[in-house]
């Protein structure tokens, strides 16, 4: 087969890996760089995923159901800003709860709502996100080299993929470029400093909790309305886990996260396409080993290459004004 | 007070004059619940159909997670529960444990040998059934490349593959057949995200029927042979209706019909233990065919599962067993 076909057929498949990714991962980045610790991405995902598959079903629209996430994702993350900014409860307990609230309750829910066991019924068409061809995809496709690569890599995915990867610049705007994220960043490093400058540190962090809840409710949508038809159990399966871990090894930076993700993503696609067939000088590898390949990687090049990965100093920390 | 005494009284009286003449069956599933519209919901209509028959009440229970096996177990054998079914592999090590305690108690375990005097073990061959989807599959292909994800990576599922590839090769050694396998751990059951990204990276290597045995994660694979305007093959249960006209056939698992037997030869009193092994030959396995496929399979292809079928039972055909020694001549 040829080898450009063969590039952009992993690519491609990387991207649709990477999307639920970047977007998990920049939610934490949002929480986490604002010295709130946020191990709950996987169950703000999965509430989404799961708020999304039900709206969208019952309204038959895509939209609906996207909005639908976003509010159930960003309900979740104020439960989490309440318990651990407000009542300064341990934000990584605040996080399991939330992770195991959301496993136990969607399958409940489910279940009486629908009773498919533990699947919200298939949508159709009209309640999914489409893919989108851009324009002159096909006309461009002649050109060499480019054409495929506009053609098959860049369009034909579906709206939130392309809102994702916009998200990483956005992200990185906000962050490095605006007030509200001068001050977002100075709150996870120094709460004591905003505070003395007048800004009300519970506000900032409860905006920053809100973002996040916003991006997993992204996230969740695109599990079941994009690339699923419909919310199944546990279907975000460690997504938000891995978007954590991509998050630590970014060092809490935009840029890096999306690179960190598109690396998790690459190798789960070479994971999958590559699991039974033979690679050259190595022969057959074993799934077992392709499969901890990501986790592998991560120990290897943060002990080796990245060096520390140093969290937000006020990371973890529930803030208390000196009375 | 006096109400409930007197209920309580009723209850009493009833499940006493029940016992002289009943049995107190009861099943318990596996992690994957009772409505997972495949091996479970499998094992549930099995006991449905024994209380609509004999109008005898079972006990069941769904566990949350590994931890509560042995506790529902024991718990089931210490009430009196006798039958008690398992489905599903996974409980092989706890009934291990239990079993011995209860010698008086019959047990019967799904899917898994437990070698002990009051325990049935049912096994399918379920190389068998795939065997003739794999034959339907090379049949349907086009491309004469077809495929296979199985969920996680264990010799169970190995098996379903092997006999697939079996029959698919069968039909003539051009056919290409690709195999993959969503994880190694539990998550690989209920991961449809990755199941779909499989299925796509299968069809991108020119397959266009692609057979799952993934649980959950199947949902995600059948969904992307939907979307792809390929052929998916269901499991276990009857999945034609999922996607009618884009699911060519599913490879059923009669795991229904195993509960049955067990409960009502426990009612009868001819439940013998030992190893009950459920292939074609005994209808513990097959394809599925109904109004939902029916416009997808060519005669010739229906001749080729009946032969096939025949084959097989009359023993002209032998498919090997992946589980004998972990290795698939195919």
């Amino acid at each position: 087969m040829d080898y450009l076909q063969l590039f952009l057929e992993l690519a491609q498949s990387t991207v649709r890996l990477s999307t639920p990714l970047i977007l998990a991962a920049l939610a934490g980045l949002f929480t986490e760089r604002a010295g709130v610790f946020d191990i709950g991405l996987e169950g703000k995902m999965l509430g989404g995923a799961f708020a999304a598959g039900c709206v969208a079903f019952v309204a038959q629209s895509a939209m609906a159901g996207l909005l639908a996430a976003v509010v159930v994702s960003v309900l979740l993350s104020l439960v989490h800003g309440y318990a651990s900014i407000t009542q300064r409860g341990n934000q990584i307990v605040s996080g399991v709860a939330i992770n195991f609230i959301v496993a136990g309750s969607t399958v409940i829910l489910g279940e009486a709502w629908f009773r498919q066991g533990g699947r919200t019924p298939a949508l159709s068409e009209g309640a999914r996100f489409q893919v989108i061809d851009l324009p002159f995809a096909e006309e461009l496709r002649g050109i060499p080299l480019l054409g495929p690569i506009y053609a098959d890599l860049i369009s034909g995915h579906q709206a939130l993929t392309y809102i994702a990867f916009l998200m990483v610049p956005a992200s990185w705007w906000i962050l490095y470029r605006t007030r509200f994220g001068l001050r977002l960043r100075a709150v996870g490093e120094n709460p004591g400093a905003v505070d003395t400058a007048g800004i009300s540190v519970i506000w900032m962090r409860y905006r920053a909790v809100i973002c996040c809840g916003i991006l997993c409710g992204i996230a969740g949508a695109y599990l079941s309305l994009a690339a699923n038809a419909g919310w199944t159990k546990g279907m975000t399966a460690g997504k938000g886990y891995i978007a954590l871990a991509a998050l630590i090894f970014a060092k809490w930076r935009p840029v890096p996260v999306m690179f960190a993700c598109l690396l998790f993503g690459f190798l789960d696609a070479f994971a999958i396409r590559y699991q039974s067939t033979p690679l050259p000088l190595i022969g057959k590898v074993p799934v077992q080993l392709m499969q901890a390949l990501p986790y592998i990687l991560t120990v290897i090049l943060l002990a080796g290459f990245i060096g520390k990965a140093i969290p937000p100093k006020a990371g973890g920390v529930p803030y208390v004004k000196e009375r | 007070m006096k109400k409930t005494l007197i209920t309580f009284l009723a209850t009493a009286a009833m499940s006493a004059t029940a016992l002289a003449a009943d049995i107190k069956p009861a099943i318990i599933y596996d992690l994957g619940g009772k409505f997972d519209k495949s091996f479970n919901e499998a094992a549930f209509n099995g006991a449905e159909k024994f209380k609509a028959e004999t109008g005898i009440e079972y006990r069941d229970f769904e566990i949350a997670n590994d931890a509560q096996r042995e506790q529902a177990l024991r718990r089931f054998a210490g009430d009196g529960n006798n039958p008690i079914v398992m489905a599903g592999f996974a409980w092989s090590a706890t009934l291990e444990k239990v079993a011995a305690e209860y010698p008086d108690t019959k047990f019967a375990i799904i899917d898994m040998v437990v070698d002990k005097p009051n325990v049935r073990s049912i096994v399918f061959k379920e190389e068998e059934g795939s065997w003739l989807a794999g034959i339907m599959a090379a049949m349907a292909s086009k491309s004469k490349t077809v495929s296979f994800v199985g969920g996680m990576d264990i010799p169970l599922i190995h098996k379903f593959a092997c006999g697939y590839i079996g029959g698919a090769k069968s039909t003539g050694s051009d056919v290409n057949v690709l195999e993959a396998y969503t994880g190694t751990t539990p998550d690989a059951w209920n991961d449809p995200v990755k199941g779909g990204e499989i299925a796509k990276s299968q069809f991108d290597q020119g397959s266009d029927v692609v057979y799952h045995a993934a649980g959950g994660t199947g949902v995600g694979i059948l969904q992307a042979a939907a979307d792809a305007g390929k052929l998916g093959i269901g499991v276990d249960s009857n999945q034609n209706m999922l996607h009618p006209g884009k699911v060519l056939t599913s490879m059923l698992k009669r795991v229904d019909v195993a509960v049955y037997d067990a409960f009502k030869s426990a009612n009868d009193g001819s439940f013998t233990p030992g190893i009950n092994v459920l292939g074609l030959k005994e209808e513990g396995v097959g394809v599925a065919i109904d109004d939902n496929n029916k416009s997808l399979i060519t005669p010739e292809m229906q001749a080729a599962v009946d032969k096939a079928k025949a084959d097989i039972i009359a023993g002209t055909v032998t498919v090997h067993d992946y589980m004998s020694d972990e290795s698939c001549p195919y």
